[in-house]
């Protein structure tokens, strides 16, 4: 065990001197007095005393003997019958992000929705749900959101408007043009057809963010149809990825991620998993979860796309320069060939992804991981259509341009194109929420609603529907855009009508319509997987990929964060800005991703500015006449001649305070880098990078919490595990066995007690660790601790690093946003975080191995916090909870100290107002937004908004058990399990984490605990006997060594840099 | 020791720089006293009255509490109201088991073409009467016994049975002046066989003792010192305790509405306004068209001679006048009987603001349905005697200790609720008599969590 090495970065495996200091200092700002001998020395120390006690008394006194109050209680006028206040009401609906999908269930306390839920009974999403998803309530509730249409800048009236636009639709002189992103919904499409059809010559264009247009465009030629077929991850024995984040950003992450998952739970008892070759060149989440991964450059995509083709069809041995890439190409191919495999390209090149669709046919994959009966409709965009229509704006032949879901001007590549087109267009609408960097170049602004404010419906897949319905009444005077249509197109009736009308008609009855609507899902009962015939070209697919000429020297590549993505309204959340990057574990801003030994070659490296200091190197990047400033932060895994920026960064003051970029904050524009190759648009591109000597902080928190080399991850491989199941459980008894028995018990043998049977061992030594590693009395003896205690299991295995269970509970538990500053300190507020390790030779980015551990308050029965706090504010439940009292909280921070774990998080400023002391709120400028009137309509009602000074941690979200618990109560039954769910759990599109009462042996936490999972079971640094009440399953590896256990490794990497 | 009090003088000023600030710190005074033990005996009487009266009900249907919880929202036994009067009911419908469905489910009893049911509908404005399934032929006949019974108020008939509330004798002040007038006595006799003796040894030639005032005795200055010293930490250690407590607090409503005269004569259920008390952590504060439910028909005050109304400081009040401010905000035009609407149709009504009385701190969570639904706890019990106030007081000084006191003695509904059947060993100690009840703290009750989070 103690051989293995993970680090949590590179400051953390070479143990720096500045590292160090952070370890030894997990509060890192000195205190606001002079702590020596001279404070007691001192002339007058007394009456110094004195004066500090006189202030506090007063202040103390003058803050609490205001005078109450008068408060007031207003009931409804005339109450609505479905309300009750104080009770939770649910709606299905659905979540659409241009092609983005994910089927909900709001919750709305009082008429505001505070929080979404995946909804389980789509068969797409399962229940599951990403971070964008979780923070997508409070976009509702954003500040820089418009309250009013705009005409030339100036609020104006809809009927003014309305009036201004059918002259010029009628007059039409020239075609109008509608610009939307991907359309899921058919009820929009059939407005938009109505416009078109009232308006002869008028056109509809699609265009997408970030372009799937490689794939459309190659499946029309492979297959006869421009459409993207669906994918079945989880019936995938192989998995093999050139480039394609599936789990975090690519096409449908959420439904991929549940299927990926579910491919990939291991037991003893079924020792089947997937396994997962990635081939990339950034360090993405999906590669971080791989099993086998090699990186490659990107102009070499196409490259290993042919070569994996070779080896398909030929069994040709690759030849590249990298002996992983090329061990991990034949790899593939082999495992490929035995059937049930899947290749998936992120590339949107036609003919990479002409020969990715030629490898999935020759494998077979068509009708077995790949259905091409049912399409999936989340990108529709074409490039070359957008391109036709900047020139055509160009050239004056476009009358009227309404743009709905799309942001050109700062998402296009050719910005000052599009600009320029756009001034020659007589009249032009942006339906934009906000005033972003389009919104501003438009005549008229008509703000669309919220999803939360609007009806709706989806078709994310052909045959598979999903109804959106509002959670509360549009809040400013915004209008849906299909409203723009119908009015102009002179329909009568509201969209709403309107929408009622086709599901109206489609479902029959008002029953059956009711009942979708509160299902809010309407799906074929099962769907039927068919293939199709392939027909493309792929020696002249193969001949194009040869010919595009690999770049030397550096390239720089355009990606989209998990949080972010393509930028939009996510760019303006801070709940999303502050989510630490699954990889980079950096906040607040974006910045230039290189690899270490590209660092060190910048004099970027550890011993000039390493990763404690937040100070990061800035470097010119240059790609395509574009030069752009940013700061470098070290990725390892990253291919050395690679250089990655994120998306949705660099934006318009207007988007709003946390979005807003200058020289100092806020990040840069990365959409500029990409190009228009004649076909489809390059996220890629040949670059040069220079040193600047300048300096600029960003926000990192893979240095915060330390566990200071202590092991607190377990992995295998699914080799390793198969030939002995019980590995860790031995493990575990050398490190505890002997604390199982009592020295003078009965039978002890000199390492404890030792069963021939793992399973019955692994029960004995942890009733026995229990009662006998302590010298203090068993308190789960006490005649209260029987009915209920509270248990929560992370799954390694399945838990892909996504970061929806962070802003899941982030929004479920009011937790407060410190801004980049206070991060950089490590003041955030996170009740959940997820631990990133590494493994392998930083220099040798093939070796880099990755492991995702959520970590939260492990509510340890024998917790060190409990024993250390003065006030006794933090004390154990007997359901096993650690609980948090906030209003007894002195604020010593003696519990943090104490907490191995290092989960606690102390109130350092007035987030949010909820102190008594007026102007005592902490700002920043950037998360400022958070404490107005409006952002504050997303706090939960039933968690306590904690004010400076206290400390504040994981409380396995008792307002939800307390509230499971009373329904039980209320209804006379003793609880269900899975009744009750954590905002995490909920919130995981993995099902990574269970929960459940432990002392309920049907519980699906007792079973997996005590049963199904007890070979993989470990509890975090357990021979300390805090008796967690939060275990782990270890992770299991498909490959063939992990790097971490690896001597040889070991040993090299002491040597590095 | 001097050094200390200084600081003491430091911090008292601090302590009086609000004036209001000295107010929290004086204790209840004498006067208020008798109301509250009158209060404390009145809800222990309360109490007792609605165990036995729910004892009785047991026994045989009470008709009349049946009628007033269920039925007199709509309907008045001499009166048509809501709904058509009630006496002589029994004479006016097809069967006895018509009733039965009606007040059952009247809607099926429409549904199923029955003749004289449709009429009613017909007459009655097509309003369905909302059914209540859950009541027993017995309670039904019950009810129909009671409202045959009501007798027609003879106009300034009865007199109002005077309640004859005479101020309960308090000796206090007599203790006091006695007290005091012996402390004075005492000093008298002190000083006076002082001067005697000094008189005495001056006499006999004995040297005299110089005598050091009061006010320079070192014994005394330290005596009076610690006493200050202690008395003055009670009483600050007590005010900062009761800070931000606000028990007997009793603000002046928009409207002056009686709990007296709707929960108390009237005998209304609690939980028909305050319908949230069982679903929900908030009992819900009823928007007026809850009130409307009834003060459609009732649109004055016919209680002036038994039951006049006054405010906490004497101020005679008009009831009538009180139910036309609810109109106001209703939006009810009491003239034709009907609702102003806005130009969209909607009605024209508005929120009361109520001033709130019984507010927790922020970090508190109070659920009412955890209590009212499964601790099965009487509303009087925090709220005091409800039904006998007319303008509403804090009753409880909802402390913490307060709560805990309650949490600590009171048990649980173990064997009703099918809940706690994981709760073994308590079930297995109860039925070995090992244990006679299980109280909120043993499953809990007492642990920060169950409140605080």
């Amino acid at each position: 065990m103690s051989q293995k090495q993970y680090w949590k970065g590179l400051d953390e495996l070479n143990n720096t001197d500045a590292h160090k200091e952070v370890v030894e200092n997990e509060f890192r700002e000195s205190l606001p007095f002079d702590v020596s001998d001279s404070l007691l020395g001192s002339t007058a120390p007394r009456r110094d005393f004195l004066k500090y006690l006189g202030f506090s008394t007063a202040a103390a006194i003058l803050a609490a003997s205001c005078e109450m109050p008068v408060r007031r209680a207003i009931p409804y006028a005339i109450k609505p019958e479905d309300i009750v206040p104080g009770v939770p009401n649910y709606y299905a609906s659905t979540f659409t992000d241009g092609g983005d999908y994910c089927a909900v269930i709001i919750k709305t306390r009082d008429g505001r929705p505070i929080k979404l839920e995946g909804n389980p009974k789509s068969s797409i999403t399962k229940g599951g749900t990403s971070a964008r998803v979780q923070a997508s309530v409070l976009n509702l509730y954003d500040k820089a959101r418009l309250r009013q249409p705009q005409a030339d800048g100036k609020e104006a009236s809809f009927d003014a408007i309305d009036r201004q636009i059918k002259e010029a639709l009628t007059a039409n002189a020239r075609p109008a043009y509608i610009l939307t992103s991907s359309i899921l919904s058919p009820s929009t499409k059939e407005v938009i057809a109505q416009f078109l059809a009232k308006y002869p010559g008028s056109k509809h264009v699609v265009a997408d963010p970030v372009s799937y247009s490689g794939m459309l465009m190659a499946n029309e030629a492979s297959y006869g149809k421009r459409a993207l077929p669906s994918y079945h991850f989880e019936k995938a024995e192989t998995i093999v990825s050139l480039g394609a984040d599936f789990l975090g950003t690519w096409l449908s992450p959420i439904e991929f991620a549940k299927q990926y998952s579910s491919g990939r739970r291991i037991s003893a008892q079924n020792l089947k998993m997937s396994k997962h070759y990635q081939v990339e060149s950034v360090h993405s989440l999906t590669g971080a979860n791989a099993d086998h991964r090699a990186t490659c450059r990107p102009s070499e995509s196409g490259a290993v796309a042919v070569a994996l083709y070779n080896a398909v069809v030929n069994g040709t041995v690759p030849s590249f320069g990298s002996k992983k890439l090329n061990e991990v190409i034949t790899k593939a191919a082999a495992d490929l060939k035995k059937g049930n495999g899947l290749v998936v390209s992120g590339s949107n090149d036609v003919s990479v992804q002409t020969v990715v669709n030629a490898i999935n046919d020759k494998i077979g994959a068509n009708g077995t991981t790949i259905n091409w009966g049912v399409a999936s409709n989340y990108k529709q965009g074409i490039d070359a259509d957008m391109v036709a229509l900047v020139e055509a704006m160009n050239a004056g032949q476009v009358g009227t341009l309404i743009i709905h879901g799309l942001n050109p001007v700062y998402e296009y590549h050719d910005s000052k194109k599009f600009v320029d087109g756009l001034a020659k267009v007589p009249v032009t609408v942006s339906t934009a929420d906000r005033m972003d960097e389009t919104a501003q170049k438009v005549k008229f602004v008509i703000p669309d609603h919220h999803f939360l404010e609007n009806w709706g419906d989806a078709e994310p897949k052909t045959g598979f529907f999903s109804l959106q319905q509002p959670g509360i009444a549009p809040l400013f005077k915004t209008r849906a855009f299909q409203d723009n249509l119908m009015t102009w197109a002179g329909a009568t009736g509201t969209y709403a009508d309107f929408w009622k009308q086709y599901w109206m008609g489609k479902l029959g009855s008002q029953a059956n319509f009711d009942q979708t609507l509160q299902e809010g899902i309407l799906e074929p009962a099962a769907e039927t997987i068919s293939g199709a015939a392939f027909s493309g070209n792929v020696s002249d697919a193969i001949a194009k990929v040869s010919a595009n000429k690999v770049a030397t020297g550096m390239e720089v590549v355009v990606y989209q964060k998990v949080a972010i993505g393509h930028g939009g309204a996510w760019s303006n959340n801070p709940w999303l800005l502050e989510m630490p990057d699954p990889i980079t574990k950096a906040t607040w801003d974006n910045y230039a991703a290189v690899s270490p030994l590209r660092a060190k070659e910048l004099h970027a490296e550890l011993n000039g500015q390493n990763e404690v200091d937040a100070k990061k190197h800035v470097i010119k990047v240059k790609a395509g006449g574009v030069e752009m400033e940013l700061p470098i932060v070290v990725v390892p895994g990253m291919h050395n001649d690679v250089v990655a920026v994120a998306l949705g960064f660099g934006r318009d003051a207007k988007v709003g305070r946390a979005a807003a970029s200058d020289a100092t904050k806020g990040g840069k524009n990365a959409y500029p880098f990409t190009s228009f190759n004649g076909q489809t648009v390059m996220y890629t591109a040949p670059a040069t990078v220079e040193e600047t000597g300048k300096l600029y902080d960003i926000a990192i928190t893979q240095t915060h919490h330390s566990y200071e080399g202590r092991p607190v991850v377990h992995e295998f491989t699914a080799e390793e595990f198969a030939k002995n199941p019980n590995a860790l459980i031995e493990e575990r008894f050398e490190e505890i066995g002997k604390f199982t028995a009592l020295p003078w018990s009965e039978g002890k043998k000199e390492e404890g007690h030792k069963e021939e049977n793992a399973g019955e061992m692994a029960e004995k030594m942890d009733e026995g660790f229990r009662e006998n590693g302590t010298m203090f009395p068993n308190y789960d003896n006490e005649p209260s601790h029987q009915g209920i205690h509270w248990g929560m299991s992370f799954d390694l295995n399945s838990c892909i690093g996504c970061g929806a269970c962070v802003v899941g509970c982030q929004a479920e538990n009011n937790i407060s946003v410190v801004g980049k500053e206070h991060v950089a300190k490590a003041h955030e507020m996170h009740w959940i975080r997820i631990d990133r390790y590494f493994s392998g030779m930083p220099e040798d980015p093939d070796s880099i191995q990755t492991v995702f551990q959520p970590m939260t308050c492990q509510h340890c029965d024998n917790a060190p916090c409990e024993n250390v706090c003065p006030v006794s504010a933090t004390n154990h439940s007997s359901e096993g909870l650690n609980q948090m009292a906030y209003n007894r909280c002195i604020g010593t921070k003696y519990c943090a100290n104490n907490c191995p774990y290092k989960v606690r998080h102390f109130n350092w400023m007035d987030w949010n107002g909820a102190d008594c002391f007026d102007d005592n709120l902490y700002e920043d400028g950037r998360r400022d937004d958070m404490n107005d009137d409006l952002t504050r309509m997303v706090l939960n009602p039933d968690v306590t908004v904690r004010s400076r000074g206290v400390m504040e941690k994981c409380s396995f979200c008792v307002q939800r058990l307390q509230d499971g618990k009373l329904n039980a109560k209320k209804a006379g039954r003793p609880l269900i399990d899975g009744e009750v769910k954590t905002a995490c759990q909920q919130a995981c599109p993995t099902d990574a984490i269970t929960f459940g009462n432990y002392y309920d042996k049907e519980s699906a936490i007792y079973k997996l605990r005590q049963k199904d999972q007890k070979e993989r079971l470990f509890y975090v640094l357990e021979q300390i006997h805090t008796l967690p009440n939060v275990s782990y399953l270890a992770k299991v590896r498909n490959t063939d060594e992990i790097v971490a256990g690896n001597e040889k490794l070991d040993g090299m990497m002491n040597e590095h840099i | 020791m001097c050094g200390k009090f200084g600081d003491c003088v430091v911090v008292l000023p601090l302590l009086c720089l609000k004036g209001t600030l000295i107010f929290n710190f004086i204790p209840v005074p004498e006067s208020f006293k008798p109301m509250f033990q009158k209060i404390t005996r009145s809800a222990f009487a309360f109490v007792i009255a609605l165990l036995l009266s729910s004892i009785s009900a047991y026994a045989a249907p009470d008709g009349k509490a049946i009628f007033q919880s269920n039925c007199a929202s709509c309907h008045n036994p001499l009166k048509d109201a809501t709904g058509p009067h009630l006496q002589g009911v029994d004479g006016r419908v097809p069967s006895k088991d018509w009733i039965y469905n009606w007040v059952h489910n009247s809607s099926a009893v429409i549904a199923s073409g029955d003749k004289y049911a449709n009429e009613l509908y017909n007459k009655w404005g097509k309003t369905n009467m909302t059914p209540f399934p859950g009541l027993s032929k017995e309670e039904i006949d019950a009810v129909v016994t009671y409202v045959n019974s009501v007798k027609a108020p003879t106009p300034g008939g009865e007199t109002p049975g005077a309640t004859g509330e005479a101020p309960a004798e308090n000796n206090g002040w007599l203790y006091t002046i006695i007290t005091l007038a012996l402390v004075v006595l005492m000093i008298i006799l002190w000083r006076a066989n002082a001067g005697l003796r000094r008189v005495a040894s001056e006499k006999e030639g004995l040297p005299v003792e110089k005598e050091i005032p009061v006010y320079r005795n070192k014994v005394f200055i330290a005596v009076a010192a610690i006493v200050v010293f202690i008395a003055a930490g009670y009483w600050i250690v007590n005010g900062a305790i009761n800070m931000g407590r606000q028990q007997n607090y009793q603000p002046q409503q928009p409207i002056f509405y009686s709990h007296k005269v709707h929960a108390g004569i009237n005998q209304i259920n609690c939980l028909y306004c305050h319908a949230g008390a069982e679903k929900s952590r908030q009992a819900m504060i009823p928007s007026p068209n809850i009130c409307m439910n009834c003060h459609k028909q009732i649109n004055e005050y016919t209680g002036e001679k038994e039951y006049p109304l006054y405010t906490a400081e004497g101020k005679k009040v008009d009831g009538t006048a009180e139910i036309h401010k609810l109109y106001e905000y209703a939006g009810w035009d009491p003239v034709k009987k009907e609702y102003k609407r806005k130009a969209n149709g909607d009605i024209d009504a508005k929120p009361i603001s109520w001033v709130k009385i019984h507010n927790l701190p922020d970090h508190v969570y109070f659920n009412h349905s955890q209590h009212v639904k499964v601790g099965q706890v009487q509303c009087q019990r925090c709220h005091g005697p409800i039904q006998d106030m007319d303008e509403v007081y804090q009753f409880a000084p909802l402390s913490m200790g307060w709560c805990i006191n309650c949490h600590r003695q009171t048990q649980v509904q173990f064997a009703n609720n099918n809940y706690y059947s994981i709760f073994e060993k308590y079930h297995q100690e109860l039925q070995a008599g090992k244990r006679t009840g299980v109280t909120v703290e043993d499953i809990g009750g007492l642990e920060c969590q169950r409140c605080h989070y």
